[in-house]
């Protein structure tokens, strides 16, 4: 994965999305699930609920309001992104121009693949969560502060508090990918490798033998 | 000091630590056409995989489940096709250990795994795919990964992880006849809900759980992700060892006594602890059927369509008559009563050699009188099945007898459930949509499918005599 912009700080419109269980069927429907990303992408995100037949925007969904064009923050109910694996997922949340997601919970899967973009999920107490509804819900257009380094949001007087693991905090914050932070680790890994392969012979053998 | 099942083998795969994340290393990963994605990331970062033979590709989602004797070639939609041969071109360039479309062992990647003794105990699985957790029955810890998480595996061998919470599921007593694996784990997920998982490895245990079958295990296990937890395991124990002995890939000699000697290590201690411990009474399972869009949106065959006026919590009520509508049922209907135009029996949840044997002998009784497919889980299990008769048994039956793959459960193959359509269908995902626009998914066990297409309806397969 190439290195992604580095994460800081970030104003910006959040898009109230009042569901829960939004699962990753809705977010990219399983036959976009193919398409490589580049050009375009953005419009697989939602595309079975932001566009009609014959391609013509949903004027009934949110995403098609004039309020919310340019919104890098969504703000979301509990479960969002469960369900499948699909990487595509992640990517057409990223190539419509969102940063930041903001729910109670999330799809486990979906949550850890957000990072790899450099997108970055904030798992919020569910009454945090409410109080954002409650302040977005009635102003379209308005805006929302993600802070990394310190690790809050805040939108109008209001301040919470979130949590981020160190290693997904260090990546975001420095646009650097995992891969190279593995990499510094080299040596542990081929130490602990060889270890390993000699307490479990059977499985350093198991799919060795033979091409398949 | 007392461990968990899931303790023992997540700490012996620690390499390092970084705040609260450690780096884990991986014994094996699952790749599936979806993998495609994570070989470009690999290409983009000019990596090449670490431990290729480590790495299992198997062609499932896409592939046709009729036609196959003519190939790759042969494969009618193009987009698939390309996406096959790419994914077995990415594998065979990385010297991967490749089930093609074409191999005699192809089959869904969670029922190949375990029927060739890939998935071992005490392993770390890892897979591009939500319902690798299936490998959990073999008393591995086994979970899902999006792609870019793949190429960071392939490329390292390891993968940062927090450590999850722990839950144990204990269920009592035994299931009752007629009663299936399928609806123990359906059953589950409504009693903790379709996100009272998250953030937790399960581990399945009480006297129900052991004295299920390896396969009954998988379907339990299988359908972990659903309850939104990462995985689900069950310890290994003589069930799981006469399983594995003598599979293809598993040890065998010296080593076999060797790798036993350490898997029998891997139970529970006394009085370790939980984060969370659930206790359950299997005799109060009856079959499951779902009525909504999730998982968890489940009843007995016998009981009524829950009412949303009843939910107490708005945002539930919600997302009940959302379900409802969709699903177009009413409050306090039966699902007795409903009419089906559709079955399908297959997925990795159920399609492997007793879940179409459970299917066969309701299948005898009558004959179909709505489309019925039947998709094993593998060519392994297509051919044990042959042997065994269970395709006459089918065919006679009217039901259609497929290839292997993962066809109607998640439909990108062109076996699609057409817009209205009900479909009492083995598989594990009831989101809308799921197979194929429009339309509608009661999961059921592979017995309740059977009945449901002799009878056009779902009915309770305990009082079921024939059609
Ligand atoms: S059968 Fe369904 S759930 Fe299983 S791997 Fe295939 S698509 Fe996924």
């Amino acid at each position: 994965m190439s290195m992604a912009e580095p994460f800081t700080q970030l104003t910006a419109v959040a898009i109230p999305l009042d569901e829960t269980n939004v699962d990753t069927d809705q977010l990219v429907p399983a036959r976009f699930s193919k398409l490589p990303i580049g050009p375009g992408h953005e419009r697989v995100l939602f595309h079975d609920r932001r566009f009609l037949a014959g391609d013509r925007p949903n004027p009934d969904s949110i995403f098609n309001r004039p309020a919310y064009q340019g919104a890098k923050i969504l703000v979301a109910r509990r479960n969002f992104g469960i369900g499948s694996s699909r990487e595509s997922a992640v990517m057409s949340v990223w190539s419509f121009g969102l940063r930041a997601l903001i729910a109670p919970s999330f799809g486990d899967i979906f949550f850890n693949n957000c990072f790899k973009r450099g997108l970055l999920p904030i798992r919020l107490a569910e009454s945090d969560v409410d109080k954002l509804f409650t302040h977005l819900l009635p102003r379209p257009g308005a805006t929302v502060t993600v802070d990394l380094p310190a690790q809050t949001i805040t939108a109008a007087a209001m301040t919470f508090g979130f949590d981020i693991g160190g290693v997904q905090k260090m990546c975001l914050l420095k646009g650097l990918d995992e891969v190279a932070v593995t990499d510094t680790h080299q040596e542990e890994i081929a130490a602990f490798e060889a270890a390993y392969d000699a307490d479990f012979p059977w499985l350093a053998t198991q799919l060795r033998a033979g091409a398949r | 000091m007392s461990d968990t099942l899931f303790d023992k083998v997540w700490r012996r795969h620690v390499v390092t630590r970084y705040t609260d994340e450690a780096l884990i290393y991986i014994d094996r990963v699952l790749l599936h056409e979806g993998a495609n994605h994570a070989f470009r990331s690999l290409a983009a970062m000019k990596r090449r995989a670490r431990r290729p033979r480590d790495a299992i590709a198997c062609a499932d989602h896409y592939v046709p489940t009729v036609g196959r004797e003519k190939g790759l070639e042969g494969i009618e939609i193009v987009e698939n096709r390309n996406e096959i041969a790419l994914m077995e071109r990415n594998a065979r360039e990385h010297g991967l250990t490749l089930f093609g479309v074409d191999d005699p062992l192809q089959g869904i990647l969670h029922v190949v795994g375990p029927e060739l003794g890939i998935t071992l105990p005490g392993m770390i699985i890892v897979g591009g795919d939500s319902h690798t957790c299936t490998h959990g029955a073999m008393g591995a810890l086994a979970f899902g990964t999006g792609s870019s998480e793949l190429a960071h595996i392939l490329a390292t061998q390891t993968l940062w992880q927090k450590t999850p919470k722990r839950m144990r599921i204990v269920v009592n007593g035994r299931l009752g006849l007629g009663v299936s694996a399928k609806d123990l784990a359906l059953w589950i997920i409504r009693a903790i809900g379709n996100d009272g998982g998250i953030g937790y490895f399960i581990e399945y245990a009480g006297p129900a759980v052991r004295a299920l079958s390896m396969e009954q295990r998988m379907t339990l296990c299988n359908l972990t992700t659903e309850a939104g937890a990462r995985g689900g395991m069950i310890a290994p124990d003589d069930t799981t060892f006469e399983y594995l002995a003598g599979r293809p890939y598993a040890p065998a000699g010296a080593l076999w006594d060797k790798a036993i000697a350490y898997w029998r290590k891997l139970a529970t201690d006394e009085g370790a602890s939980f984060d969370r411990e659930v206790e359950l009474d299997a005799a109060r399972v009856a079959p499951q059927v779902s009525w909504g869009t999730n998982p968890s949106q489940v009843v007995g065959v016998n009981d009524a369509v829950p009412n949303p006026l009843d939910e107490p919590n708005a945002m539930r009520r919600e997302t009940m008559q959302a379900a409802l509508d969709y699903m177009d049922l009413k409050p306090g209907m039966r699902l007795a009563e409903l009419s089906i135009d559709r079955v399908f029996i297959g997925s990795c949840t159920n399609a492997r050699i007793e879940d179409l044997r459970l299917a066969a002998g309701i299948a005898k009784r009558g004959r179909a009188v709505v489309p019925t497919m039947v998709v094993p889980g593998s060519r392994s299990v297509k051919r044990q099945a042959e042997q065994e008769g269970l395709d006459r048994i089918f065919l006679a039956a009217g039901f259609e007898w497929r290839d292997s793959g993962c066809s109607s459960c998640t439909c990108v193959n062109g076996d699609v459930v057409l817009p209205g359509e009900r479909c009492a269908s083995t598989s594990n995902r009831n989101y809308k949509g799921r197979q194929g626009p429009g339309s509608r998914t009661h999961l059921v066990s592979p017995a309740t499918a059977a009945a449901a297409a002799l009878t056009g309806r779902i009915v309770d397969v305990r009082s079921f005599t024939g059609a």
